[in-house]
């Protein structure tokens, strides 16, 4: 009965959010001031005529309504519309380059998890030693850094040894057999990579250290000790494991921090990702791309926080309460 | 303690004396607090008197271009000649304005939500958070940046836009406080008596919720200015200005890597983790402290945890 009826609002809630997201998406360029109507009439030498043309074309002559419904129409249908810098279709742009940008966030992501909880759950064991404090302290300090700065102190100093920019090594392409391919693949990945985990292990390691020392201060914690467990199985098994479900969805969590980590990081690394279109787009001011990069991003991230939903659902069932 | 305070002392400190000499006790327990307010003094008034300090000028070259650090050029200077050291001295004034004035945005606005969604509760909580939830869900930094694109590169428009983006977190605590305060006896029988609800807010719940209100500002001043140094980075600064945002993205853009330039970057970034640090250890001790029922504190996983669980109706929190 309230599985269904959870699992029904929060369906409804990211189906509405979506759906704001969308038309939040079109207002922001068709009415807010700087739009690409304002815009088309800085083109250079544009006569009366041409502008004319040009806003028939792209239907802007039609009253906001009719522009929304086909606008909506075409999203039903795919269709992101035509870059304005190389003339290809949105879809196919951001398809290619999300193929590049999930690789490296993902293995970040999944590392800079798996260092933070170890060092985390060591920090909150060991709370109050030097230990702890070096290890908190440097915590801190990582996550006040800015993900570009990171990145270009990593290409000063480890350029002679690792690659810099680019996915692959030009030269390789379409030469090679799939091993060595894939090798120079993940030589590339090494330092975007790199900067993306220690980006997001600072915030994860406090985050999971916080989380273990509430979880200490519970009572069934203290509980435990007067029954006289042993302090290792009490930490794991009656600690840690209330501490993971937290941690479990920490990922989800974190997505905007991904997010804006991978936008910087792709732009210092020249990584041909979803960060570098959109930097790309605003450089260029190619709007069509920058509008369906951000719908793409917007929308999977609101996927990936109604997953985060149900899965703390299934390991909590005292939230849907 | 301060429960033992004579009644009419403090009627007469007024509405926020309390909460700001209870401020002042936090940072005398904490040392890490007081480390942190102090760095935070120093840049200030470092950045104040920039113009002074700085060596040389900003906008002409004094050196050659990337020369590495010497007894002229302290810190080298950069692609265009120009003195390293004046740049980061001058920078900073640009990005604590940014994150003043865009922490003062999103506290009044999270501030404004939060009271009137705790207070009044209903509909207008129910609005309100269901506007929050949106702006919670969206990726900031995409939208300030398609944002500022569309209204153009400027001091203003960075400011507005992350302003218009911070807000969320400050109503979430906001409105947990008010909730709280709001249920008290003493404000209830404020308003049996008829006391108005501006005065109730003015008089009952603000006081109460000030030293939350004051450790969500200072973290706050540390997204901004982190959010600032992305969106300049990306080339959507006020592109005359010198900031630290700024000096990353020339160096990035004009290839000091290349040049072995680790002048033309280390500074910038260490001066913005430096108040990022700050801001943290101080807004963090400031919430331990005062904040002790909710542990809403900036890495408490109870904190993380309410991105999910807001606008789950009552005990939300």
């Amino acid at each position: 009965m309230i599985r269904s009826g959870y699992l029904l609002k929060r369906t409804a809630f990211m189906v509405i959010t979506i759906y704001v997201v969308i038309t939040l998406n079109f207002f922001m360029f068709r009415i807010l001031p700087g739009s690409v109507v304002t815009n088309l009439a800085r083109v250079p030498q544009s006569t009366p005529a041409f502008r004319e043309h040009l806003t028939q074309e792209f239907g802007l002559d039609e009253s906001p309504w009719t522009q929304y419904v086909d606008y909506l129409r075409e999203l039903a249908h795919g269709n992101l519309g035509v870059s304005f810098a190389n003339q290809q279709p949105v879809a196919s742009n951001l398809r290619s380059a999300l193929a590049n940008t999930l690789p490296v966030v993902t293995l970040a992501t999944v590392l800079s998890l798996v260092l933070g909880v170890a060092t985390g759950v060591l920090s909150a064991w060991r709370r109050g030693t030097k230990l702890d404090q070096v290890s908190t302290n440097a915590a801190i300090v990582l996550y006040s850094l800015p993900t570009q700065w990171i990145a270009l102190i990593l290409v000063i100093a480890l350029s002679k040894y690792l690659p810099t920019a680019g996915t692959s090594d030009p030269f390789l392409i379409g030469h090679q057999p799939f091993w060595p391919n894939l090798e120079d693949h993940l030589i590339h990945m090494a330092l975007p990579c790199l900067t993306l985990v220690l980006t997001l292990y600072g915030g994860n390691t406090l985050i999971v250290r916080s989380a273990l020392l509430e979880t200490l201060g519970e009572d069934y914690m203290l509980t435990a000790r007067a029954k006289g467990i042993g302090r290792g199985r009490m930490m794991r098994s009656h600690a840690l494991r209330n501490a993971m479900l937290p941690i479990t969805t920490l990922v989800t969590l974190s997505l905007g921090t991904i997010v804006a980590g991978a936008i910087l990081m792709e732009v210092v690394f020249s990584w041909p990702g979803i960060g570098s279109a959109l930097y790309r787009a605003v450089q260029e001011r190619d709007y069509p791309m920058l509008q369906g990069g951000f719908l793409v991003v917007t929308v999977s991230i609101i996927v990936f926080n109604f997953i985060a939903d149900l899965l703390y659902f299934k390991l909590d069932p005292r939230v849907s309460e | 303690m301060s429960a033992a305070a004579p009644v009419g002392k403090s009627l007469r400190l007024g509405g926020l004396a309390r909460p700001l000499r209870r401020t002042a006790s936090v940072l005398r327990a904490r040392p890490a607090a007081a480390v942190g307010l102090a760095v935070l003094v120093v840049i200030v008034l470092v950045s104040l008197a920039a113009p002074l300090l700085a060596p040389y000028s900003t906008d002409i070259a004094s050196g050659q271009v990337y020369a590495p650090p010497s007894a002229h050029h302290w810190l080298g200077t950069d692609d265009g000649g120009i003195d390293v050291l004046s740049l980061v001295l001058i920078g900073g004034r640009v990005s604590l304005i940014v994150g003043a004035a865009a922490t003062a945005v999103a506290i009044g606005v999270g501030g404004t939500v939060g009271l009137l969604s705790g207070y009044f509760g209903g509909w207008v909580d129910m609005v309100l958070m269901r506007i929050t939830d949106y702006f919670l869900v969206v990726p900031d930094l995409v939208l300030m940046i398609v944002v500022a694109t569309l209204w153009g590169p400027s001091l203003t428009h960075v400011i507005l836009v992350i302003g218009l983006l911070l807000w969320t977190s400050t109503a979430r605590i906001v409105r947990a406080e008010v909730q709280s305060v709001r249920s008290r006896v003493y404000v209830r029988r404020a308003r049996t008596i008829g006391v108005g609800h501006l005065a109730v807010i003015w008089r009952h719940v603000l006081p109460q919720i000030a030293p939350l209100l004051i450790a969500n500002t200072v973290l706050s001043v540390a997204t901004a200015i982190f959010d600032e140094t992305s969106l300049d980075f990306l080339g959507l600064g006020d592109p005359n200005g010198v900031s630290w945002g700024i000096i990353l993205e020339h160096a990035n853009d004009r290839t000091a890597a290349a040049y072995g330039a680790w002048w033309a970057v280390v500074p910038a970034g260490l001066c913005i983790a430096a108040v990022i640090v700050a801001c943290y250890l101080l807004g963090q001790a400031l919430e331990d402290a005062l904040n002790p029922r909710l542990k809403v504190s900036h890495f408490s996983i109870r904190s993380w945890r309410l991105r999910t669980l807001v606008g789950r109706g009552k005990g939300a929190i």
